[in-house]
């Protein structure tokens, strides 16, 4: 009996000890990593997005609260357009959820450009949602009400040959950013006007 | 009896050279050294996790109770896993894309799991760190010398620079699967033709 309390008390508290020391290891790196996540997933994806913008998408960036998530905005100004980026989840890839960022023209409710950020999918073949631009161009200039599918499910996207599970996750992805942007769209034009008056102050 | 903290440190490098001698902890030696930085990077974070869990283990071996051992081993070594997780993710961001789950993996490395039970949960503190660090080292090197060969030999680069110019054909199979075992053999093979001598 005496021997079995050992046992439990042993693993008990070093089990506690490990949970802290995780915690505190993560609450020390979370901002940093962040930042890194944003500067090698986020920012090829939105220089290439906002390649002509006239500010910079990545310092103008803000949080926007949606329900109990906080969501990174980019705000962009290209030439009279207003267009805001922010990033959504595709569940259901072939290896996990594939990270989408989705560029709209917030007076036209458009979508005018995408890229995918994070994905564990196979390389050689899901991979080219991201390294085949071609893929996500089929998004461009579609209205955010229309919802996204493949041709395989009765949808106007053609899968990219031999990853129609992973196109089906960039649709789901796309479809989430289009709800999110409009749950949001209020608030969003709010911050680009101010956007748009500080800019014409300085 | 007793060895001496040098002699538990050189015999990581040659004696008991994991990869190559013990042949152990083969699956992240065949899946990450495409390249030379690959298998170093991978080499350095495994060294790091079998010193922390081997002084740590060291440490509690009078503590932890025998029949939950391997328990306490795997939760210590977990915990330094993800504590080299976080650090990789927050500083060498580029480099934990590459490597992927194989960091989490290091959990799993036969290796270290091998070093708690066979050595740290029966010797002290010195001597378990001198094993931790010949054990790594040893770990790190044989990673970043089959992780030369295969990226000089499959894609004509050592750490990203070119070696031969542009005429050079790469052999592009030894940076992937096959090219490994290859590889693998080869240098096995040499270190035996080395030690018979």
């Amino acid at each position: 009996m005496n021997d079995m309390f050992k046992m439990v008390l042993v693993l008990a508290v070093l089990c506690s000890a490990s949970g802290g020391i995780l915690a505190g290891v993560r609450s020390l790196t979370m901002d940093r990593i962040e930042y890194q996540q944003l500067k090698f997933e986020k920012e090829p994806v939105i220089r290439s997005i906002f390649a002509d913008a006239d500010n910079d998408p990545m310092t103008d960036r803000f949080k926007l609260t949606d329900g109990d998530t906080q969501r990174t905005i980019f705000p962009g100004k290209v030439g009279d357009q207003n267009i805001v980026a922010l990033e959504a989840l595709g569940k259901g890839g072939f290896s996990g959820d594939v990270g989408l960022l989705v560029a709209f023209d917030i007076d036209s409710d458009t979508i005018v450009g995408s890229g995918v950020t994070t994905h564990s999918e196979t390389p050689g073949f899901g991979s080219k949602a991201k390294e085949d631009p071609s893929f996500v161009a089929q998004f461009e200039g579609r209205d955010v009400s229309s919802a996204a599918s493949v041709k395989n499910d009765g949808g106007d996207i053609d899968a990219i040959s031999g990853a129609t599970i992973t196109s089906r996750a960039v649709c789901v992805g796309l479809n989430e950013a289009s709800a999110i942007y409009q749950r949001l769209k209020p608030e969003l034009k709010k911050s680009m006007d101010n956007l748009a008056s500080k800019g014409g102050s300085n | 009896m007793a060895k001496s903290l040098t002699q538990e440190f050189v015999k990581g490098l040659w004696e008991e050279l994991p990869p190559f001698r013990l042949v152990l902890g083969l699956c992240p030696v065949l899946a990450v050294t495409t390249t030379a930085k690959n298998g170093i990077g991978m080499g350095i974070a495994t060294t790091f996790v079998l010193l922390c869990s081997n002084m740590l283990i060291s440490l509690l071996r009078n503590i932890i109770p025998q029949k939950i051992r391997i328990a306490c081993f795997i939760t210590i070594i977990a915990t330094f896993v993800t504590v080299v997780e976080f650090l990789m993710k927050a500083y060498t961001y580029p480099l934990y894309l590459t490597l992927g789950i194989f960091i989490p993996l290091i959990v799993v490395n036969c290796i270290v799991l091998g070093r708690a039970e066979a050595f740290a949960c029966k010797n002290g503190v010195a001597h378990s760190l001198a094993d931790g660090l010949g054990i790594g080292l040893g770990f790190t090197l044989s990673l970043g010398v089959l992780g030369s060969f295969r990226e000089v030999l499959g894609a004509g680069t050592f750490f990203g620079h070119s070696v031969f110019g542009a005429a050079f054909q790469p052999f592009t199979f030894m940076v992937e699967a096959p090219g490994a075992f290859i590889g693998l053999g080869i240098l096995l093979c040499l270190m035996n033709i080395v030690s018979s001598k």
